[in-house]
């Protein structure tokens, strides 16, 4: 699996020599983001590996989504470095970001409404049957099979997937959200509270979609306050407080008594403890 | 439920909770107003509406009414076509009235013929610097860079200054309205070349209209162009996410917009072989309420050029029915109005009720 990884980047856009990327998926450096004056991102060192699922949580307005905003280019950092599947990388935006491989389901849901599912699932990225700039014709015949085959790897079943997204319900729109991802093949996929409106049932959907994910290997970020989910479906914890990481925590050596500490404050990692 | 493999979801699909095509709703309402007109006419007027009723002409339907009503709203409906899709971003243009009157002078000016019965015209606005008697291609491309333009400043301050499009063109309604009095002092420019009269003789608006729906209607259906311009009205945010250049595609929409106003201005002054200032007053709100009346939601996202012609033709239709009728322009207007807010409140509540039942 490590064959597409470039390990011998030199100059300023090599990692520190003491951690070679490895199966590091991705990597960040020391990322930082300010909003004028606020701090909202300050020196994060994070990584993740291939197969890995990892945890990302933290209190209201910690950093969880900013961090977020940055790897997905969203919106550009203020400084720090990040490494991609072996590569240096500063994207242009978030669609430079989804080409290389980064898909994200985003907590408001970035699904338009009065589109159907292939429409949505191939937003800004339409599979063209000739390209005359923003006249490019589409191919709507290629985009319904990859939606089909995408919505089968993850074993979402939409009985029809040309009903618009306004017609469907809170969970079906979720896992269109997260169908987008595997219909892309991506390298990683980041979700940001990806159960935080659901019911019950439809909370279980989206967790077997998760497992789906983990049983073939893709690395995940998921951004959750559930503390059951985070430990059913995770390999890590990564703990953010007030724009900084306090924690680094595999599952088996924690429980959810010791991460609300960190989350709180009450604990941080000597290894964070700039953050307090 | 026994159909998703994890069996929940409640992915019920029931085809009859489907609710028809905004534009079925509009072909329905269409026949009826046909229906109330063709009754009233043969109870007050004791004659028909649409059918041919004259033993000395053939046919079965009145040839000449369905001309004129298709004729007089194919030339607001080359604009509706540019509203519309700035309607499907969730915009607004107000200046597509204005923006007609302006390039109409203006294209006009470079089609005057140099003489008139044998007089030389010496009236024309270019006439002391020889411009008369051009070519036909050159009114017609200055008129289509005129409308080209305004869409594009258009486009330009709502993109990029984030200013609301009702506020950009709004000034450009008022702009442009200014510069097309300005042009000649508020003179009409009369006169064209045949060449250019032409253009809008007979039934060329219609076809020019018809032409124009087909590739609009093709283009927001099969191209990229299409699909971002819908995902923008629908969820804006979302399309910026999904890295639609948001920006850019309004420039293109508005400057489109301004496109088909141009080719509007040139229809019409070449129709009624004059420009004047004050051309295409209201048009704007005429084209906005072929939209709307066709199914075209104001919040965005939503309607198709399909719905705007059949809105155009219902326009066209109250016009006629109540021309025939011999009701005065008064009651035109009130009535007009009147059917804009219903279509409106319609649309409401279809959306509350697709939101409701999701």
């Amino acid at each position: 699996m490590a064959s597409d990884i470039q390990t011998d980047i030199s100059g300023a856009d090599a990692p520190a020599p003491s951690a070679p990327l490895g199966d590091v998926i991705l990597r960040t450096e020391g990322l930082t983001k300010h909003y004028g004056g606020v701090h909202a991102l300050v020196d994060c060192n994070f990584e993740i590996r291939k197969g890995e699922h990892v945890a990302i949580m933290g209190d209201n307005g910690a950093g969880k989504s900013t961090f977020v905003r940055q790897i997905t280019a969203v919106e550009k950092r203020t400084a720090g470095k990040v490494w991609f599947n072996g590569q240096y990388v500063d994207f242009d935006g978030p669609l430079a970001a989804r080409e290389a491989g980064i898909e994200t389901v985003f907590q408001t849901l970035a699904l338009a409404d009065h589109l159907d599912v292939p429409d949505n699932l191939f937003l800004g990225r339409e599979i063209r049957k000739f390209n005359l700039g923003p006249f490019s014709i589409l191919d709507y015949k290629a985009m319904r099979e990859a939606t089909k085959r995408g919505l089968e790897r993850t074993g979402v079943k939409i009985p029809n997937i040309r009903n618009t997204i306004q017609n469907m319900s809170g969970g079906q729109r979720q896992c269109v959200a997260i169908a987008r991802t595997a219909t892309f093949h991506s390298k990683l996929t980041i979700m940001d509270e990806p159960t935080a409106a659901l019911g019950v049932q439809e909370t279980a959907q989206v967790e077997n979609i998760i497992r789906t994910l983990k049983e073939q290997g893709e690395p995940l970020i998921l951004i959750s306050h559930n503390m059951r989910q985070v430990m059913d479906l995770c390999d890590r914890i990564v703990v953010w407080r007030r724009g900084r990481i306090c924690a680094n925590l595999r599952k088996e050596d924690t429980d959810g008594e010791d991460v609300v500490a960190y989350i709180t404050g009450a604990k941080t990692q000597p290894e964070y403890d700039t953050a307090a | 439920m026994s159909d998703t493999s994890h069996g929940v979801g409640g992915l019920s699909f029931d085809k009859s909770k489907r609710s028809l095509p905004a534009e079925a709703g509009v072909a329905i309402a269409l026949v009826l107003i046909i229906v109330v007109f063709e009754l009233l006419d043969l109870v007050l007027m004791n004659d028909s509406f649409l059918f041919n009723t004259r033993e000395n002409v053939p046919g079965i339907f009145n040839q000449a009414r369905l001309q004129i009503i298709i004729l007089q709203v194919s030339i607001i409906g080359i604009i509706a076509l540019g509203v519309t899709q700035v309607i499907l971003t969730g915009g607004i243009d107000l200046s597509s009235g204005s923006v007609v009157g302006m390039t109409a002078m203006i294209a006009m000016s470079f089609a005057q013929a140099g003489q008139i019965n044998g007089m030389d015209n010496t009236r024309a606005v270019f006439f002391d610097r020889g411009w008369v008697d051009l070519p036909v291609i050159i009114p017609v491309v200055i008129g289509l860079l005129c409308g080209t333009a305004c869409g594009l400043i258009n486009g330009l301050f709502i993109a990029y200054t984030k200013i609301p499009p009702f506020i950009a063109t709004l000034g450009m309604m008022v702009s442009a309205r200014g510069l097309a009095k300005w042009w000649t002092a508020g003179q009409p420019v009369s006169f064209p070349t045949p060449s250019y009269a032409s253009i809008g003789a007979g039934m060329m608006p219609v076809i020019i209209f018809a032409c124009l729906a087909i590739l609009f209607h093709l283009i927001l259906k099969y191209t990229v162009y299409g699909k971002h311009t819908y995902a923008i009205g629908s969820n804006e945010a979302a399309a910026r996410m999904s890295g639609i250049n948001v920006a850019r595609h309004k420039v293109l929409v508005y400057t489109l917009a301004g496109l088909l106003g141009g080719i509007a201005a040139i229809v019409l002054s070449s129709k009624n072989l004059t420009a004047q200032a004050g051309m295409g007053v209201m048009y704007e709100l005429d084209a906005i309420a072929m939209a709307v009346i066709g199914g075209i939601s104001l919040s965005g996202g939503r309607g198709t050029i399909l719905g705007t012609v059949l809105g155009a033709l219902i326009f066209g239709v109250i016009i006629s029915g109540f021309t025939f009728l011999r009701l005065d322009a008064y009651y035109q207007e009130m009535v007009k109005g009147a059917i804009i807010v219903g279509a409106v409140v319609l649309d409401q509540w279809r959306q509350r009720r697709s939101a409701a039942r999701s």
